[in-house]
């Protein structure tokens, strides 16, 4: 319709007309690839993509649903592990995916930021000759010679108090081309090119970026150290020897839980507060701080997580002759919503043979019928440890195991006098006989331990910024009009008459009240009667 | 601490405005059969002066439901499933409500009216929590902010959606013959705007919707980063979030892309509503994923 182009799409009729030669190819394929249409297939294709990831269970949120689910699943779980249905924002297809749309999105905002700095600069394009054939139309017949209606036109285009937004116009004695809304291609691009930095922001989170858990026990401390967390998990361009020396002690720990309402209410977490003394480094003075779910630590780049909490009874084993082998807080991990709690206590120091204790901490004890001791309520109401014992050898080959269980290959279970397994039930305060002279247990009493997540990410500042640099330019890409209005005058006698066409891209409800306003603004300032 | 009082009257209140929106729903449907032979008479459309009132008292009867189930429980009313669709219900009508003081939305009134009465039984009766304050991770303005403004784009997806829906039947009925079409086809095809008017309102509504969905994305990564040390982690929560918002980008592209029709491209914004309500009914209830704070 008009010479110039109104927008930077890339132009989707020569994109299916291949050209000869391997060059040709090569230009065809990156065409293809740049295109909308792929642009679009490939959006559904991440969307489709991401779905297995909700529901198949995946080993970056929990791997031990994934074992289960493995486990259970004996034929088709190493088929969809295979195929990456348990990793699979780390797959190489979803990869392919996003690196594919990253790609044709860098090849479409590149030569479309060209297309658009020279259309801002340049003048907008010569009023067609028949103005009535375009979208919106109108016309009226005005007072005054031509040449001043036209300039009253043009005030009005250009005027802050008229319609004020058309911030180019084109003017040759009996026509004028006025174009506006620029900022809504400008819009557009801000946006694509912001979704880009946040994919870079993601990927240099993911390089450079590292986390760390610890369980620690109310009254202990720990220091930014590989060696103090429990797990590790560093991006792979890490510098793990440069961590930043801070360190971390948690003096008390309160936790509320819901006891008024009742049905699956009851029992619901309300609220949790960690009190914590953290120094930046060694020398640094310490600094009493509130740790709370939604307020974490900061230090530097990292920030400590309250994301986690449990019991930990302090338990002492004696042998025979009342020598301690072992007092400690043994943390135990909450298996459901009222904390039942499961953990292990090993004594590498008994003799002969090694002990170890594996069983239940319960902070509301009572006994289930078909589950065995069970905990009611998530608070200390009741405490109890349940426990099993064994000996043997705790760590068969110096395999290693986890904190929490007892590997009992090389194990065997003690048993009671009628010959069943021996399980002892023990209150705070209270102690128990080991059969034949193998010393005692006491459950002391119970601390509380706080789980903490250490997150270094350097990455999010600049995800964030891009994110709202998205925002602004999608908002300003879908609100802002992009419209050309050409106006036309004609002499008739004394008079002139107004010719005035609009075109607009995209749907815009509002142009034809533009053109209308714009009308009834010429008639009023060139004083015409109505 | 909770109000059991006031938490009852907010259940009347909904269920008053279950009450009211019905008859307003039946009035709509009787000046919908109605509307041909007035069309051209020019006769005044009682039934659907009646429906907008009551529609409106309906709104003013959810607002009070919504407020008095805050007040009983001391924070805003957006911790649970009931309370979501409660707010969300309130925002599509007032929304609704909202538009037609500016524009004729007669014809429009049965189509949002049944969504939510819907929406409102299933939410008092399987969604049904009793109030109750939050756990520790959703005590936080950002929870505020984000379900709020979830909430509020997915009331205008929930339009969208429907005029969505009326744009293809139209689009069927004109493609008919017109001296063939049954009493019923001809009836809906007056009563409604022209497809092409109902195609422009419903891309009006996503592209409102698409932005405040995009802040609901990023206000939710914020949020994650504070309470979860991650701003991203795919939860399944997330990964839908996530879907929607693809889906309904690549809506928009269909739109501008050469070759997709208007048709084709409202198609992928069903969808788009077909995510949605997965998003909120099945990945609530069945999918496991980070909302548990027992343990680590
Ligand atoms: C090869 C890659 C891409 C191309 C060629 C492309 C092209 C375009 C073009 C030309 C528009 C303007 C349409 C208009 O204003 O009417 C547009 C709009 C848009 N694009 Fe893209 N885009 C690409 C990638 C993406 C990606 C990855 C996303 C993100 C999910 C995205 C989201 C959007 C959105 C939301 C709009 C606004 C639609 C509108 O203005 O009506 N685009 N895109």
């Amino acid at each position: 319709m008009t010479e110039s182009r109104m927008d930077t799409r890339p132009d989707e009729s020569d994109v299916t007309q291949p050209t000869l030669g391997p060059v040709g190819m090569m230009r065809w394929a990156w065409r293809q690839l740049t295109s909308m249409r792929t642009a679009l297939f490939l959006l559904l294709l991440l969307a489709i993509g991401a779905v297995p990831g909700s529901i198949w269970p995946q080993r970056n949120i929990d791997a031990g649903r994934v074992a289960d689910y493995l486990a259970s699943h004996r034929s088709t779980g190493p088929w969809l592990d295979r195929l990456g249905f348990f990793d699979v924002y780390s797959s190489s297809w979803f990869a392919a995916i996003y690196l594919l749309l990253f790609v044709s999105l860098v090849g479409c905002v590149v030569p479309r930021s060209k297309i658009h700095w020279r259309a801002m600069r340049a003048q907008p394009p010569r009023a067609p000759s028949r103005l009535e054939r375009l979208p919106e139309h109108g016309e009226i017949e005005v007072d005054g010679a031509p040449e001043d209606v036209l300039r009253v036109a043009q005030e009005v285009l250009k005027g802050r108090h008229g319609l004020g937004r058309f911030s180019r116009v084109r003017s040759d004695g009996l026509s004028l081309s006025a174009e506006s809304g620029y900022l809504r291609e400008t819009g557009n691009l801000v946006f694509h090119a912001a979704l880009i930095v946040v994919i870079v922001a993601v990927a240099v989170g993911h390089l450079f970026g590292w986390r760390g858990d610890r369980i620690l026990v109310t009254g202990k401390s720990f220091s930014n150290t590989i060696s103090a967390y429990d797990t590790f998990d560093p991006g792979p361009w890490v510098d793990t020897e440069g961590l930043s020396p801070f360190t971390v002690a948690v003096d008390r720990l309160d936790v509320t839980f819901e006891e008024r309402a009742g049905g699956a209410q009851r029992g619901a977490p309300r609220d949790f507060t960690a009190y914590t003394r953290t120094q930046t480094s060694p020398l640094a003075p310490q600094v009493n701080q509130i740790l709370k779910v939604n307020g974490p630590l900061k230090f530097g780049g990292a920030s400590v997580f309250l994301l986690g909490n449990g019991y930990a009874p302090v338990i002492t084993v004696r042998d025979a002759k009342g020598q301690v082998l072992l007092r400690e807080a043994t943390p135990f991990l909450p298996q459901d919503a009222n904390y039942k709690s499961v953990g292990a206590v090993k004594v590498s120091a008994a003799s002969p043979k090694q002990l170890g204790f594996f069983g239940f901490f319960l902070p509301s004890e009572y006994l289930d019928m078909d589950s065995g001791p069970s905990s009611f309520f998530p608070d200390l109401k009741n405490p109890a440890l349940a426990l099993g014992v064994y000996e043997g050898e705790l760590y068969p080959q110096g395999r290693p195991q986890s904190v929490y269980t007892l590997s009992t290959e090389k194990m065997t279970q003690l048993k009671n006098s009628q010959g069943e397994a021996l399980r002892l039930l023990l209150k705070p305060g209270q102690t128990a006989q080991l059969p034949d002279g193998r010393g005692s247990i006491t459950f002391d009493s119970v601390q509380r331990w706080a789980g903490l997540s250490i997150r270094y990410d350097p990455g999010k500042v600049l995800a964030l910024s891009g994110a709202v640099a998205a925002l602004l330019g999608l908002i300003a890409s879908l609100m802002i009009r992009r419209r050309r209005v050409f106006v036309r005058v004609r002499p008739v006698g004394r008079r002139t008459v107004v010719s005035i066409g609009g075109l607009a891209k995209g749907e815009d409800p509002g142009l034809g009240a533009t053109i209308e306003d714009l009308l009834s603004a010429i008639t009023e300032r060139t004083g015409t009667k109505v | 601490m909770t109000n059991e009082t006031l938490s009852q009257y907010a259940n009347l209140g909904v269920y008053s405005a279950m009450a009211v929106l019905t008859i307003a729903m039946i009035a709509f449907a009787i000046d919908l059969a109605g509307t041909a032979p007035k069309m051209s008479s020019d006769r005044p459309r009682k039934a659907a002066g009646v429906a907008m009132m009551l529609t409106r008292l309906g709104g003013l009867l959810l607002v009070a439901a919504a407020a008095l189930r805050g007040l009983s429980v001391h924070r805003p009313p957006l911790g649970n499933m009931f309370e979501f669709a409660l707010v969300g219900c309130m925002f599509v009508i007032v929304v609704f409500v909202a538009i037609s003081l500016r524009r004729d939305l007669r014809w429009l009134g049965l189509f949002v009216i049944g969504p939510v009465l819907l929406t409102l039984g299933l939410a008092i009766t399987v969604f049904y929590t009793d109030a109750s304050e939050l756990l520790p991770s959703l005590k936080s303005v950002w929870l505020v902010i984000h379900v709020t403004v979830a909430t509020f784009s997915v009331a205008l997806f929930t339009i969208a959606f429907s005029v969505t829906i009326l744009h293809l039947v139209q689009t069927w009925l004109e493609a008919q013959e017109p001296e063939g079409m049954s009493r019923l086809r001809t009836t809906v095809t007056t009563a409604l705007p022209p497809a092409r008017s109902l195609d422009r309102t419903a891309y009006g509504l996503h592209v409102v919707a698409f932005p405040l969905w995009t802040f609901t994305l990023i206000a939710g990564a914020i949020w994650a980063e504070q309470a979860w040390g991650h701003y991203w982690n795919w939860d399944p929560k997330e990964v839908w979030t996530f879907v929607i918002w693809v889906v309904y980008a690549a809506y928009l592209h269909a739109r501008a892309t050469t070759g997709w029709t208007p048709r084709a491209a409202n198609y992928l914004a069903l969808a788009g509503y077909g995510c949605i309500l997965v998003n909120y009914m099945v990945v609530n209830v069945y999918f496991v994923g980070q909302h548990s704070y027992s343990g680590m």
